[in-house]
């Protein structure tokens, strides 16, 4: 089943490519006139020449071995340009993933767990949130943190790890805000309706200590519709990313798809696709399989949507 | 709204001392912000290794009234009146006192799915206050679990403990919910509609199992039910609740043959009968008054009763001694003799 | 679509005047905005007090005054005036995507939900693969094809919300078909299109005028973002995504206002939608039962 989308997925990104419009060989050529002979030579490399199905299996038992072509405004290697600018991407989303697991779904077990102003101010400041977009965010945090305070660069990635983490806290920030706040929320629903079940009133009412009503019962129980939504969460994060690294001049491939798109770097925009199909499926599964984990009622294939 | 103590009824040999006094149970719950009457002076006694039936419709208040002997209401429930268990005023429990106490008096719910947390394995949910409150390791505390599953009809007990609660049928279930709540040897047990869920066939053994483990653990058992054969069957005394108040109270024997109220002889009359024809079988006119809805000087059941007079809707009646039961009718003299269920 | 629409306001029509009641504050201030909004995109062009569109770089980054009340932009153009402008393509766009997602979303939904069993399995697991799809991925793939501009970001939206649409109605005309009223009509020999012109859409109705006021709110916003990264409204044409980018470098300068003004109103647009579709959701579930 898997593998069956991921084929679709690729037969449909490279039958986009294929209906793009213009001459990929005018591409190749950049616009210089060619010979016969230097254009049947281009095709036969390129198998320009071979009918549609067969076009895709050459690209896609490439993609497979690691080959996805050749950047035409680079003229470089498309899979090392992607090892090259993939780390970017990566560490963004894991920082932002970082910061939505621990804020988001701490906030959240604080707002559920506690009542009165602490649960009202989270659950106001986090549906302010929700509402920021990473763009919007992306230009507020840079006026007042990097213009305004110059605690944190405006542009670039930095050297060293900890120069890596101070120029990518911003963009990670941008990108999470508005997911840390969702994730707060739904952590902080999951936690008020566990704990308003039938079990665990039999728990209170068996004399379990509270503190293990609340970790064996509430928080355990709660954790399945948190882990689900926390990485649905950050499964779309992969492609948003491209936001925060337009607006901070990050070299990743999100920034590098769009560029790609707009110069018409076919090869470019077919491989940085399927990398990011591959991504946002592979994270689902990883969902799936914890939530088979968390819940034994559910065997591993069957969330309910 | 008058607190009558109740007198002791025909007890079981040994009883001293009631283990259980609930007295003017008064409760109040916020509906939309507005707080409701839900219980209006309730108020009886269990003695230990008795069993007191609480019957009545929905709505009635007898599921409100274990919760709040089991202080489970919840929150923002205003409650009045005192709830002594063994001497001990119950709401002025905490810390080891609260622990004790909930040990002591154990808990059966209606619905064993729901009240069974569903992603920890059956034994988890077993052993859990043995070893958590206990201090009992986990190893003997599966022992005992899988003696009492043996005591409560499931053979495989071992087997058991490893499967989750989605894996056993719901007669299943509330043996293994009974069985736990004896695991911690309670004095109390609360049965609250502990078989409504079941199918008719497993209910009855569920009732045989609760019978016989209350005789062999002298258990005192308030069993909540809307069941007035059922409650008949397994408990000395009954208690019959109606709007929020206890309008009878009557050894169980007596309830179905000779009732003092008349709710009570229309709760026995809406029940078929297998002996005799179909065609007796009457409903109960009328909708069950909520305590909300009760007026404040009137007898609350007046509306729908078959003896309704003109005095019912001057005063509340109160709750009176009369023929070894108690009953809240002012008509209760004069109607003396005619609620049996032969009287039609 | 527009028996749809019809439907619609000859359901609504006789609650109207408790709707503005039944809003509350918060939802009375996101109706205002959403109202205001859609009339400059209508107007907005005609009532902009400059052209949007004419450079004069000598003028760049003034702050706001008396002629231009917020200030000029990175070309020295009048902010006010692409604001109002570009509120057109910034707001009849996602009209436009939510249009298409809804007649194919609910299209799909009723094929599914009438038909159940493989047709149903077919569409659930074809909607399945373009979930895979990331709507800023569709819009690189949308932008190589038909070229940027706004006709591929709205292609690439109504490809990216179609699925979730037809997924959430789906669900909803899966219920109304498993109620026995609908087997009792086609037992009484009703013919399955009527069924579900008559009962299965009117029915999920409220769902549907709610769940496209959501989907209204994020297409504002993807449909910037798709601006923003340069794969949608091109520039120099006024949108507020375009905007942003235009005057991103403002930031640098302490320029922030073209850029900030623009983000504001997405902000305010997709939080009033929200807001919005929420209380109609709401609505829907309590008519529901």
């Amino acid at each position: 089943m898997l593998v069956a989308s991921l084929l679709v997925a690729s037969f449909l990104i490279f039958a986009a490519m294929y209906a793009a419009p213009g001459n990929p060989l005018a591409a190749l050529s950049g616009g210089r006139s060619l010979s016969p002979e230097a254009q049947a030579a281009l095709e036969q490399r390129y198998h320009l020449d071979q009918p549609f199905f067969k076009q895709y299996w050459y690209w896609l038992s490439g993609a497979v071995h690691g080959d996805l072509g050749i950047s035409i405004t680079l003229k470089q290697d498309v899979s090392s340009l992607i090892a090259q600018r993939a780390w970017i991407t990566m560490s963004l989303v894991l920082y932002a993933s970082i910061l939505i697991v621990l804020i988001g779904v701490g906030l959240g077990i604080v707002a559920g767990l506690k009542s009165g102003w602490l649960d009202t101010s989270i659950l106001v400041v986090s549906s302010f949130c929700a509402a920021i977009p990473a763009f919007v965010a992306a230009i507020v945090l840079a006026l007042v943190f990097a213009v305004t305070l110059g605690w944190f660069p405006t542009m670039g990635t930095g050297e060293g790890f900890f120069g890596n983490l101070r120029a990518l806290t911003l963009p990670a920030i941008s990108l999470a805000i508005s997911a840390i706040a969702i994730v707060a929320r739904v952590t902080r629903a999951a936690i008020r309706e566990e704990a308003g079940k039938e079990h665990v009133q039999t728990a209170v009412s068996r004399g379990i200590p509270r503190h293990f009503v609340i970790t064996r019962h509430v928080l355990r129980n709660a954790s399945i519709p948190i882990t689900t939504v926390t990485g649905i969460t950050i499964a779309s994060l992969i492609a948003g990313s491209a936001v925060v690294e337009q607006a901070f001049g990050l070299n990743g491939l999100g920034q590098w798809l769009v560029r790609a798109a707009a110069s018409k770097d076919l090869a470019v925009v077919q491989g940085i696709s399927l990398l990011l199909v591959i991504a946002f499926v592979v994270v689902n599964v990883v969902v799936d399989i914890l939530y088979a984990v968390l819940d034994p009622r559910v065997t591993l294939g069957q969330r309910a949507s | 709204m008058t607190a009558t103590t109740i007198e002791t009824q025909p007890q079981p040999a040994g009883a001293g001392s009631p283990l259980l006094e609930v007295d003017s149970l008064a409760l109040q719950l916020p509906v939309d912000g507005e707080y409701r009457p839900i219980l209006r002076g309730v108020s009886f006694t269990l003695a230990a290794g008795e069993a007191l039936g609480l019957v009545g419709e929905s709505g009635s208040g007898k599921s409100m009234t274990v919760r709040a002997i089991d202080r489970i209401l919840p929150p923002r429930a205003r409650l009045e009146g005192t709830i002594r268990f063994d001497g001990q005023t119950v709401a002025d429990l905490s810390g080891a006192a609260l622990k004790k106490y909930r040990g002591e008096v154990a808990m059966v719910f209606q619905d064993p799915r729901a009240h069974i947390n569903p992603v920890r394995r059956v034994g988890d949910f077993m052993t859990e206050v043995l070893r958590t409150n206990l201090g009992v390791k986990p190893k003997a505390a599966a022992e005992r679990a899988v003696e009492m599953l043996a005591r409560v009809g499931i053979p495989d007990g071992a087997r058991r403990l490893d499967q989750y609660p989605h894996e056993l049928s719901g007669g299943l279930l509330q043996r293994v919910m009974i069985a736990s709540a004896l695991l911690t040897e309670p004095r109390l047990l609360l049965a609250d509609e502990p078989t409504t869920a079941l199918d008719v066939t497993t209910q009855a053994e569920i009732m045989a199992i609760l019978d016989d483990l209350r005789r062999d653990f002298q258990l005192a058992v308030l069993f909540i039910t809307h069941d007035l054969d059922l409650a008949s069957a397994v408990c000395n005394r009954t208690a019959v609740m109606y709007a929020g108040e206890i309008v009878e109270v009557r050894q169980s024997s007596l309830l179905h043959t000779d009732p003092l109220h008349p709710y009570t002889s229309a709760l026995g009359a809406a029940r078929p009968d297998i002996s005799e024809s179909a065609h007796r079988l009457q409903a109960i006119a009328g909708r069950p008054l909520s305590a909300l809805e009760a007026p404040p000087d009137a007898c609350a059941f007046a509306a729908r009763c078959q003896h309704h007079e003109d005095v019912c809707d001057s005063s509340h009646p109160d709750l009176v001694a009369i023929d070894g039961g108690l009953t809240r009718c002012v008509r209760a003299d004069d109607l003396r003799g005619r609620l049996g269920v032969s009287h039609d | 679509m527009t028996a749809m629409v019809t439907t619609t306001a000859a359901q609504e029509s006789p609650r109207r005047r408790g709707l503005r009641s039944r809003l509350g504050v918060s939802g009375a201030i996101a109706a205002t905005i959403v109202a205001i909004a859609s009339l400059v995109a209508v107007i907005g062009p005609w009532i902009a007090p400059h052209d949007p569109t004419i450079a004069n770089l000598s003028q760049a980054w003034l702050a706001p005054s008396a002629d231009h009340l917020l200030g000029q932009d990175v070309q020295g153009r009048d902010v006010l005036s692409r604001l109002l402008a570009g509120a057109r393509s910034s707001m009849l766009g996602p009209l436009l995507v939510v249009v298409v997602c809804m007649v194919l979303g609910s299209s799909l939904a009723v094929i599914s939900a009438w038909r159940r069993g493989f047709t149903d399995s077919a569409i659930s697991s074809g909607l399945d693969i373009l979930f895979a799809f990331p709507a800023i991925l569709l819009a690189a793939l949308s932008a190589v094809v038909f070229s940027p501009g706004l006709w591929a970001a709205v292609a690439a939206l109504s490809v990216a919300y179609t699925p979730y649409v037809a997924r959430v109605l789906r669900g909803a005309m899966l219920r109304e078909r498993n109620q026995p009223y609908i087997a009792a009509l086609e037992v009484q020999g009703s013919g399955a299109t009527s069924i579900c012109i008559r009962h299965l859409l009117p029915n999920v109705m409220p769902l549907m005028v709610a769940q496209a006021t959501i989907l209204f709110g994020y297409a504002v916003l993807d449909l910037a973002v798709i601006s923003y990264l340069g794969l949608g409204v091109q520039p120099p044409n006024p949108d507020w995504g375009v905007m942003i980018s235009e005057n991103q470098s403002g930031i640098l300068q302490h320029y922030p206002m073209p850029a900030l003004a623009a983000g504001a109103c997405i902000v305010a647009v997709v939080v009033a939608m929200n807001l919005l579709g929420e209380r109609l959701l709401e609505r829907s579930n309590a008519s529901g039962r």
